[in-house]
């Protein structure tokens, strides 16, 4: 393979897992910390992606829709915690399939209502417009490099804020045991309304990130839940660490997927196959490894 | 409701079932055979979700993967024989229940899930978007089978009627031996793996293998429900094996009572009059459909079957599976109190 086209795949596929990662920890934080399992995940990032949409063209600035979109994603993830999720802490996995599987239904048909069923595409803001010269003939988006730094940032200050805050340690607490937590005298109610909340709006600023790159369609939302999934399950349940290296492992397959033919045995192996080499890689993990890459470790 | 009342209500329900077509429309019967059809397809979903506790999200792949195996066995221009393309249809089912149970079953709760509904998803994409049978568009089955018992065709299944009656029959057939199943030492044991999998290990079962043996009939009993539907239709496309599938196929479990044999086929009629008349009042059905699904995990965790009161012990009549189903609803709430005891040890 020429080494520059490399070089844009390798680019591409490690800004794609970044991506991948900041919604599949949402998921992975929501489930460690509060033990549901959230199948709506998806439904934020493509929520998201249409607010990204329609508040550009409402506001007229990319910037202004996203601190909107941000505050908005953050209202509807308390509001959704409030009205839903806190009646399913004391239920079984089931029970939480069910109703965020309900959810799925009412997001993506309020989602046709509301914006219709169009494809649509966001316009990269002026300011990171450009592109940065790679080698004499080939260059990279600006807005691209922007994103994977956003979402490292974003990583770090995740570390830093359940790692190195009170609030993170409130936090850690309540996922250890909530009610001795509880009767240290912190609202675990409140903390736990917090974390969805959280959850919800990195999913959806991951969608409103990723808005200007790809376009915004209807399926998206249930396109990245599976593979955020299956980044869960390479990685590791509930370990933020794990989800990050599974989701750069996914981004790279999954984009070299796309643009590598081989032959395999004297097949050859057609590019339409590569959506399924992250499944390959999901079932020798689950071989391997049934509990993941890393060890179930919020911390 | 008592015993007697039970079996009476039973008895009115075969023999309405019985006598239908004879009353309705080709419309209605061809309706009542859909949900029929989809009772066979819950009632397998529900030996592994209500009977062995494993919440499959996946389950479509062995809906779906049958029905594409009727498909593209049948050649182009005349009918595949009936039993032939049954066979590989529910083989192959079962097939693929074992290789994806062999991953699967590797891991359990929220995990199993997750790598159900992704393994499902891999065959989605596999055919929709590859070629081998039709990509998105799927593919059409342009004969249907001819059910011959040497050289005599009792049944022909282009007639709606007797469509209606093979699956009428296939349904109770279904439902029987997975009676005669859940009440041999087999079914104790794959209830006890429910209850509780680490005694029965520590009993001395080899629990994994008994969950195999179960996913493995799930996956053959859904390849039926697969075969008869891509029949009844004469076309197959990926959304057979869609997430939507297997998510409203839970759906009909949970909203019947699971871990009933009554449950999936209450559920399975309940779910799909209601999506009958939602599609009726308006395009955007789904959404009456999410609130339904979101109001009964809310206020009806226990089905429908729920809304009945409770029944004593040694009553109704699946004793094993309706008393060991409500012990069991009761035990999990109890372990699941506070933070799920499994997330403790996970975070």
């Amino acid at each position: 393979m020429d080494p520059t086209i490399f070089l844009i795949q390798l680019l591409n596929g490690v800004q794609y897992g970044l991506l991948l990662f900041l919604v599949a920890s949402g998921l992975t934080l929501i489930f460690g910390i509060m033990g549901v399992i959230n199948l709506a995940h998806g439904s934020f990032y493509m929520v998201g992606a249409y607010l990204a949409w329609s508040l550009t063209q409402a506001l007229g600035s990319f910037w202004l829709a996203l601190a909107a979109g941000i505050v908005l994603s953050v209202v509807l993830g308390m509001l959704l915690e409030w009205l839903f999720i806190r009646h399913l802490y004391r239920r079984d996995h089931l029970q939480q399939v069910l109703l965020t599987y309900g959810l799925i239904l009412v997001f993506s048909e309020l989602r046709s209502i509301l914006w219709g069923d169009d494809v649509h595409g966001v316009a990269v803001p002026a300011m990171l417009s450009g592109s940065i010269a790679l080698t004499e003939t080939l260059a990279y988006p600006v807005y691209r490099f922007w994103l994977s730094a956003i979402c490292v940032l974003l990583a770090g200050l995740m570390y830093y804020l359940i790692q190195h805050t009170r609030l993170g340690m409130m936090i850690r607490a309540g996922a250890t045991n909530r009610e001795m937590t509880q009767s240290l005298g912190i609202d675990i109610g409140l903390l736990y309304r917090f974390v969805f909340a959280f959850g919800v709006a990195l999913a959806a600023f991951a969608g409103m990130i990723a808005a200007p790159v790809s376009s915004v369609f209807p399926g998206m939302g249930n396109q990245v839940l599976i593979l955020c999934f299956v980044v869960v399950v390479i990685g590791g349940l509930g370990s933020v660490k794990g989800a990050l290296a599974a989701a750069l492992l996914i981004g790279l397959i999954d984009t070299f997927g796309k643009v590598v033919e081989f032959e395999l045995a004297g097949f050859q192996v057609l590019p339409e196959l590569a959506g399924m080499s992250v499944f390959v890689m999901m079932a020798i993990v689950l071989l391997w490894r049934p509990e993941g890459l890393f060890s179930r470790r919020l911390r | 409701m008592s015993h007697r009342y039970q079996q009476i209500a039973l008895l009115v329900a075969i023999a309405l079932l019985l006598v239908f077509p004879l009353l309705g429309d080709r419309f209605y019967v061809q309706f009542v055979t859909r949900m029929l059809i989809m009772v066979v397809f819950a009632s397998s979903l529900n030996l592994l979700v209500g009977y062995t506790g494993l919440v499959s999200l996946g389950h479509a792949a062995f809906f779906g993967i049958a029905g594409y195996i009727v498909a593209l066995y049948s050649p182009e221009a005349h009918a595949a024989g009936f039993w032939s393309s049954l066979a590989l249809s529910v083989g192959g089912a079962a097939l693929l229940a074992c290789l994806i149970g062999l991953l699967v079953l590797r891991t359990s709760g929220i995990f199993f899930i997750m790598a159900t509904l992704a393994f499902a998803e891999m065959l989605f994409y596999l055919f929709h978007d590859t070629s081998i049978a039709g990509g998105s568009d799927g593919i059409y089955i342009n004969e249907r089978p001819i059910l011959t018992i040497g050289g005599w065709v009792p049944i022909d299944l282009s007639n709606f009627v007797h469509f209606y009656y093979l699956v009428l029959a296939f349904a109770a057939a279904v439902i029987l031996l997975l009676r005669v199943i859940l009440q041999s030492p087999f079914g104790k044991v794959i209830v006890g793996i429910r209850v509780n999998e680490h005694r029965m290990r520590s009993i001395g079962f080899d629990t994994f293998r008994y969950k195999l043996v179960c996913f493995v009939i799930a996956g053959a009993l859904a390849g039926l429900a697969g075969y008869l539907s891509a029949v009844q239709f004469g076309v197959v496309n990926p959304e057979m094996l869609g997430w939507h599938q297997s998510g409203s196929v839970l759906m009909m479990v949970i909203l019947g009572g699971m871990g009933t044999l009554a449950g999936p086929v209450i559920g399975a009629f309940s779910l799909m009059m209601l999506e009958e008349l939602f599609q009726s009042m308006t395009k955007h059905w789904q959404l009456l459909t999410g609130v339904v699904i979101v109001l009964v995990a809310l206020y009806l965790p226990r089905g429908l079957a729920g809304l009945l009161p409770a029944r004593p012990a040694g009553n109704g009549e699946l004793p094993s599976a309706g008393s060991s189903a409500s012990r069991s609803a009761s035990s999990n709430t109890a372990s699941t109190g506070g933070a799920p005891a499994g997330v403790q040890d996970r975070v």
